[in-house]
């Protein structure tokens, strides 16, 4: 590691503006490993010359500085047209074009998903001290459960749900996922990456490998934790969604307190389930309203 | 998992149940509001007495529940046990900093769990250790905590009420990195207390422990020094979650009144702790040198180590304590001037993922998107350079023995530490300290002869601080080793009160003296006591030398 040079010159403080953008761009390294990510993290909170330079430098790049912490250093997101951004079709192969717009959405649902479950309540999201808990099986679960409910909530209104054939891509999405299947069987054990199951799995495996999420265990089809970097990500890819969701005229108004909450049980439901599945999935305790 | 938080203590069946009057004006949460009754005293106790037993019933629940977990059978552990020493490891390993290492605590409790079923595999020993972990910190659940439902009866009827609480909590470090905390209710259970205030438990676990020592009951002084650091562990905890909670607001922490009366409360605290626990150490340190048997010894010894453990966590308290009011103006400062990006907090599941699967995809894609390339972070495409390209080509892979490359024996240098004293000092004090067994000398004579001696002979360096180094040893001489090797007589020297006035040194004027040994044969030669009057006579100064040179220490002030 090069030592951190004076700031004799103007362009040694961009090249130190530019090393701690560098760093942003390894998201598993932390500033409590690396002496000069620390130094650099502190610079950018005390000197605010220094922050505004990481701030240009970013803006070249197009990068937005998100947040700056010592738990994960600097926070940058891509916007849509950096040469930083993940983008679907390299992230999942045969995504591209007209006709694949279902498989784009499936695995941006899959993404969505476990952001969702991993903080469930708005609290959850606003709070740096919170730690989320998703697993593959958990988030598959959880988003056919909301499709599940729109489904029977559509059936309920007498909508006729099936889209005119010429127009497949006016099909809901909740339809679209709930015919795919969850985990088809390969012949040989292995995940279908088709299915919704293998999707999530990659979707999780993708974030950990962003150092996004730390994977724990292999219970339940693959166990993670996230991180306090995610919780910055998440909060800033759900208002440039619900942006998004706003030019298209939908509006939900919530008051905080959240739509997710615990269920009670009683004794009969638990020896039911108990006696239905041995590893019960950690979602079971969470209900939608 | 996941049902844990309810299922052990459905509403109906649970912990519910009637105070025995019906005139409590004021409830349990709300004691300090006001005016308090008889009655409403009563109401509160038994609350906390109902809350007490409702923490400890996740632990009954994993036993109640291990049968029905089909993969393999649970039932010869005692999983209720394998809780509690979890939550035991948890708060051990708990700094002021961070928590315990989710890796380390498991490893742990697996020992646990194998030495329960030796017969059974690793596999499944690592398998229950995860499951007892995992349901203390009852990951299934939205909140992760645990809800009991208790009633108090009022002038309004039977009130129900619900208390949450947590067991294990996982939260994330200063670095980033995972790490467990047992809650204050978990440290509870551990030591089978009802909620009661923590500093005059504290005082009461202190006292309980010196007055144990003192009748010489060493195995519940043991347990009761366990308890006394529980709770100064707990202690410690209770000012972390405060300064947390100022770093992430200050206004969540009533820094006006309620934090600088909290601080004060907590140095007196740890002043009256330190002299009693000092009192207590040096109480037992006694104790375990003056022990008769092994295991009383032992004993006494690992009181000495959780002690000391309880003082080296107050030191910690300590700077805490010193930091967080610097702390406080930082964090004051980095809120204010610092406008922080105000993001409402987003429902994820109302406000994204619901509406997004009710739109036709065509209209949703976009809008998915967006939030995948956010929430994914960013990909760093590689920068290619021709020249550096090529060159990997060409390079024909390196040829590598199966056994390695050779290894050097690395050149070590004897590097010696060169002696603090040259040798001529030491040959002057040699000459300078061979005492006439009749006649003692003072300390500031020594010093004033030393002193000429440096200046007679230019390369005896530093003699007069040598002579009081080595004087002060004498201060702690022990003449058990001399009596064994039947030595005929043992430097030592004195403190008789009189104060030392140099220019260089403070403290007392020792009196220094080769003292003579009378080689009388006794049983125990380790035991210090007289034997008979003459004896006495020389070794009765001995008893105060242990205090004399702890004194010393502290007040002589050397180089």
């Amino acid at each position: 590691m090069r030592p951190i040079t004076p700031t004799t010159t103007a362009s040694a403080a961009v090249a130190d503006a530019s090393r701690l953008v560098a760093f942003a761009l390894r998201p598993k390294r932390r500033p409590a490993r690396d002496e000069t990510y620390a130094e650099l993290t502190r610079r950018y909170r005390d000197d605010g010359g220094f922050a505004e330079l990481v701030n240009a430098v970013c803006l070249g790049l197009d990068l937005v500085v998100l947040d700056v912490d010592d738990r994960h250093g600097l926070v940058a997101a891509s916007t849509a047209d950096s040469v930083f951004a993940v983008r679907m079709t390299d992230y999942a192969r045969r995504t591209s074009g007209e006709g694949k717009t279902a498989e784009r959405v499936l695995h941006a649902l899959a993404h969505l998903g476990a952001a969702t479950l991993a903080y469930p309540r708005p609290a959850d999201l606003a709070s740096p001290a919170y730690v989320g808990r998703v697993t593959v099986n958990g988030v598959e679960a959880f988003v056919r459960e909301a499709t599940r409910r729109l489904g029977e909530a559509a059936a309920e209104a007498g909508e006729n749900v099936d889209p005119p054939a010429d127009t497949p891509n006016l099909e809901a999405a909740w339809r679209v996922y709930q015919r795919r299947a969850a985990s088809p069987g390969s012949g040989d054990g292995r995940r279908v990456s088709s299915s919704t199951i293998g999707m999530v799995s990659k979707a999780l495996g993708f974030l950990a490998d962003q150092g996004l999420l730390i994977r724990r265990s292999d219970q339940d089809g693959g166990t993670y934790a996230t991180t306090s970097r995610y919780r910055v990500q998440v909060a800033e890819a759900g208002s440039r969604m619900f942006a998004e969701l706003l030019a298209l005229g939908i509006t939900e108004v919530t008051d905080g307190t959240g739509t997710l909450t615990q269920i009670e049980w009683t004794q009969l439901d638990v020896s039911h389930i108990m006696t239905a599945k041995p590893t019960s999935s950690p979602e079971v305790g969470v209900a939608h309203v | 998992m996941g049902l844990d938080a309810t299922r052990g203590h459905p509403p109906e069946t649970g912990w519910v149940a009637g105070a025995p009057n019906d005139t409590a004006a004021v409830d349990a949460d709300d004691e300090l509001g006001g005016f308090l009754v008889d009655e409403a005293v009563m109401s509160a106790g038994f609350a906390q007495r109902v809350k007490a037993l409702a923490t400890t019933a996740p632990l009954h629940d994993l036993d109640a529940r291990k049968g029905q977990v089909q993969i393999s059978d649970y039932t010869v552990y005692q999983m209720a046990e394998l809780a509690l020493h979890a939550i035991d490891l948890v708060t051990i390993a708990m700094d002021f900093d961070t928590g315990a290492k989710p890796e380390t605590v498991l490893r742990d409790l697996v020992d646990r769990v194998a030495a329960q079923a030796p017969g059974r595999t690793a596999e499944e020993h690592q398998r229950v250790a995860e499951w007892v972990v995992e349901n203390l910190l009852n990951v299934g659940s939205a909140d992760r905590g645990f809800r009991a439902i208790y009633g108090t009866s009022g002038p309004n009827g039977y009130d129900r009420r619900s208390f949450d609480f947590k067991l294990l909590e996982e939260t994330s470090g200063p670095d980033g990195e995972l790490y467990l905390r047992a809650s204050n209710e978990a440290v509870n259970v551990l030591v089978g207390a009802l909620e009661v205030d923590l500093e005059a438990a504290h005082i009461a676990a202190d006292v309980r422990l010196e007055t144990l020592i003192k009748r010489g009951r060493l195995s519940e002084a043991q347990a009761a020094a366990q308890n006394a650091r529980y709770r100064t562990i707990q202690y410690g905890e209770l000012l972390r979650q405060r300064l947390e909670a100022t770093s992430r607001d200050v206004r969540n922490v009533d820094w006006a009144e309620a934090m600088p009366e909290f601080l004060n409360e907590a140095r007196e605290h740890i002043t009256g702790r330190y002299k009693a626990e000092n009192a207590i150490l040096v109480n037992l340190t006694k104790a375990r040198d003056d022990a008769d048997t092994t295991t009383r010894k032992v004993q006494a010894a690992r009181l000495v180590e959780i002690v000391s453990e309880c003082l080296r966590r107050h030191d910690q308290l300590q700077s805490g304590l010193q930091a967080a009011g610097r702390r406080f103006r930082a964090e004051q400062d980095r809120q204010t001037f610092t406008p922080g990006p105000t993001r409402s907090a987003l429902d994820l599941h109302a406000q994204l993922l619901r509406p997004a699967l009710a739109l036709p995809i065509a209209d949703v894609d976009i809008a998915l998107l967006t939030f995948f390339t956010s929430a994914s972070g960013v990909s760093v495409p590689h920068a290619l350079r021709l020249a550096d390209f090529f060159e990997g080509l060409i390079t024909p892979p390196a040829e590598r023995d199966s056994l390695g490359d050779i290894i050097e024996d690395p050149d070590i240098e004897f590097d010696d530490e060169p002696a603090r004293f040259p040798q001529a000092s030491y040959d002057h004090l040699e000459s300078l300290l061979d005492l006439d067994p009749e006649a003692p000398q003072r300390l500031s004579g020594l010093l004033a002869d030393a002193r000429e001696r440096q200046t007679d002979d230019p390369e005896a360096e530093d003699l007069p601080l040598l002579v009081l180094v080595r004087v002060l040893a004498w201060a702690a001489q022990e003449i058990g080793a001399a009596r064994r090797h039947h030595e005929a007589s043992v430097l030592m020297a004195v403190d008789d009160g009189t104060v030392l006035d140099d220019s260089e040194f403070a403290g007392s004027d020792l009196l220094v003296a080769r003292a003579e040994i009378l080689q009388n044969e006794r049983p125990n030669p380790l035991a210090a006591q007289p034997a008979d009057g003459e004896d006495a006579a020389r070794i009765a100064p001995m008893a105060s030398i242990k205090n004399v040179a702890i004194r010393h220490d502290s007040e002589e002030n050397i180089a």
